[in-house]
């Protein structure tokens, strides 16, 4: 599905990625961990086009994307911070993102239903608060039916509740074959859903396995502790 | 490409700014037309606020619309929507606006004036065409500032500097070069310095067609000389377009490169 090969990027004298290798297949849930500042939304925002890498390839289902456009067809993405035009409707951003894809079968009704928008939908965006802005994110990334979902930080600002929604549509969204990567700071809600990790240090791939190999890599009992090894070890 | 085009008009009609300058333009075109009474000498005055005006008004816009857009731009990059699509979309949305707001203030107290019997139909058409040049000429430089400055108050201090030069200063330093080498031909290079401000080369360009000698001044007596009224009015035409077109080259390949 994505294939990242020698992947480098720097942005002035700070080298964010240093080579990164990656071959996602096709069907579950990836999520890419990392501490601060290594290359996670870098990695993504090469992926989906918006940092043009220094040297290094990517393909997604064998194109590559150098001088394309098209592919984004096939992603929904779900940015780090929900920041919209702040004199727009809610439902006329939902109208224009849908008029910008082309695409008439979506979900969006469902989706505002789901997560409860309806009293919304009138108001500015600018008036949101950051959860609900989420909320809308969240909508805009779910309604289209893509084989490819990059979703960053996904719960930031949720309550409870909708954090339960979330993980239901995201296991929903497995469900139908589809290939989701994920980025997360929330270590138990990673530990929930992915199916696979891929842990970045300083710019390269440290580890890609599943969470029961990287506790027998590490030696430790429970997910947190193995991150946190990797972590120690890397900063000792 | 029309569709960001169409949104970013959208954005900025529903924006109170453009009401603002569609409402200045026409107190402007009302206060000078039926106060005044002579429609050459309102001509005349509205080419001295355009000129200044216009420009200062698509810079400012221009950058402010840029940085206040970034949350858009960087919604719309993650949609299968070309780069390239999306600045000169906006671009245009911008600069279409800034002149529709010029053409239309300006154009109502024209029209109820009764410049449609009147011999400056052709005058004060090429005024506002002129206007909306200048419009698209420096909102496309200012895009160009803010596409290659990610701080705004790096950017917006390049453009106000930018406008400041070629509104004022450029004239000062042309005047004084001319005083300075007044014992050497300065034809040519009077011809040239012309050319390379948009905005002498609109004055030249709506004196030359006004016909008013006593206001031409140095450039542009040499411009009639050099080319004839009518061969100086398409090269100056030409120029404006070429003024147009490079910058918004420019805003297609910076943004191709740029990392969002």
């Amino acid at each position: 599905m994505i294939e990242v090969k020698d992947l480098y990027k720097k942005f002035g004298k700070n080298e964010v990625l240093k080579g990164i290798d990656l071959n996602i297949e096709r069907g579950g849930i990836f999520s890419v961990l990392g501490p601060n500042g290594s290359g996670k939304t870098t990695l993504i925002k090469c992926i989906l086009g918006m940092v043009l890498p220094d040297s290094g390839n990517i393909s997604i289902n064998g194109k590559a994307l150098k001088n394309n456009y098209k592919y984004r067809n096939e992603i929904d993405y779900l940015p780090q911070i929900a920041n919209f035009p702040g004199n727009l409707k809610v439902s006329e951003l939902i109208a224009m993102i849908k008029d910008l894809r082309d695409s008439k079968a979506t979900k969006d009704q469902e989706l505002i239903e789901l997560f409860k928008l309806q009293p919304f939908l009138n108001k500015k965006l600018a008036n949101l608060s950051g959860g609900t802005k989420q909320k809308v994110n969240l909508v805009l990334t779910f309604m289209f039916d893509s084989p490819l979902i990059i979703l960053d930080e996904p719960t930031s600002g949720l309550d409870p509740i909708s954090h339960l929604r979330l993980k239901n549509l995201i296991f929903s969204e497995r469900e139908k074959g589809k290939t989701i990567l994920v980025t997360s700071h929330i270590l138990s809600f990673v530990e929930e859903i992915a199916d696979e990790i891929v842990f970045l240090l300083e710019g390269k791939i440290y580890f890609k396995g599943s969470i029961p190999d990287l506790k027998a890599k590490t030696e430790q009992p429970d997910f947190e502790h193995a991150i946190a090894s990797i972590l120690s070890s890397s900063y000792a | 490409m029309l569709k960001i085009l169409k949104y970013s008009f959208y954005d900025l009609m529903r924006s109170r700014w453009s009401y603002v300058y569609f409402l200045f333009y026409l107190l402007l075109g009302v206060v000078l037309l039926f106060l005044n009474n002579d429609l050459s000498k309102a001509v005349i005055t509205l080419m001295n606020v355009i000129i200044i005006l216009v420009p200062l008004i698509g810079t400012i816009f221009g950058v402010m619309y840029y940085y206040n857009s970034r949350e858009f731009t960087e919604l719309l990059l993650a949609q299968p929507v070309k780069r390239s699509s999306i600045f000169l979309g906006q671009y245009f949305g911008v600069a279409t606006s800034l002149s529709m707001s010029l053409v239309i203030g300006l154009g109502m107290p024209f029209v109820f004036y009764g410049i449609f019997n009147s011999n400056a139909i052709w005058d004060f058409s090429l005024l506002l065409v002129t206007g909306a040049f200048l419009t698209f000429i420096f909102t496309a430089l200012a895009f160009v500032i803010a596409l290659s400055n990610e701080n705004k108050i790096k950017g917006f201090g390049y453009a106000i500097l930018l406008w400041l030069f070629m509104a004022v200063i450029y004239d000062g330093i042309f005047l004084m070069s001319l005083l300075y080498f007044e014992d050497y031909p300065l034809d040519n290079f009077s011809l040239i310095a012309t050319m390379l401000n948009p905005v002498d080369l609109s004055r030249v360009l709506i004196l030359l067609k006004l016909d008013i000698s006593a206001l031409l001044g140095y450039t542009g007596a040499v411009f009639q000389k050099f080319f004839g009224t009518n061969f100086g009015l398409l090269l100056s035409s030409a120029m404006l377009i070429v003024w147009v077109v490079v910058p918004t080259f420019f805003i297609w390949r910076i943004a191709k490169r740029k990392d969002f």
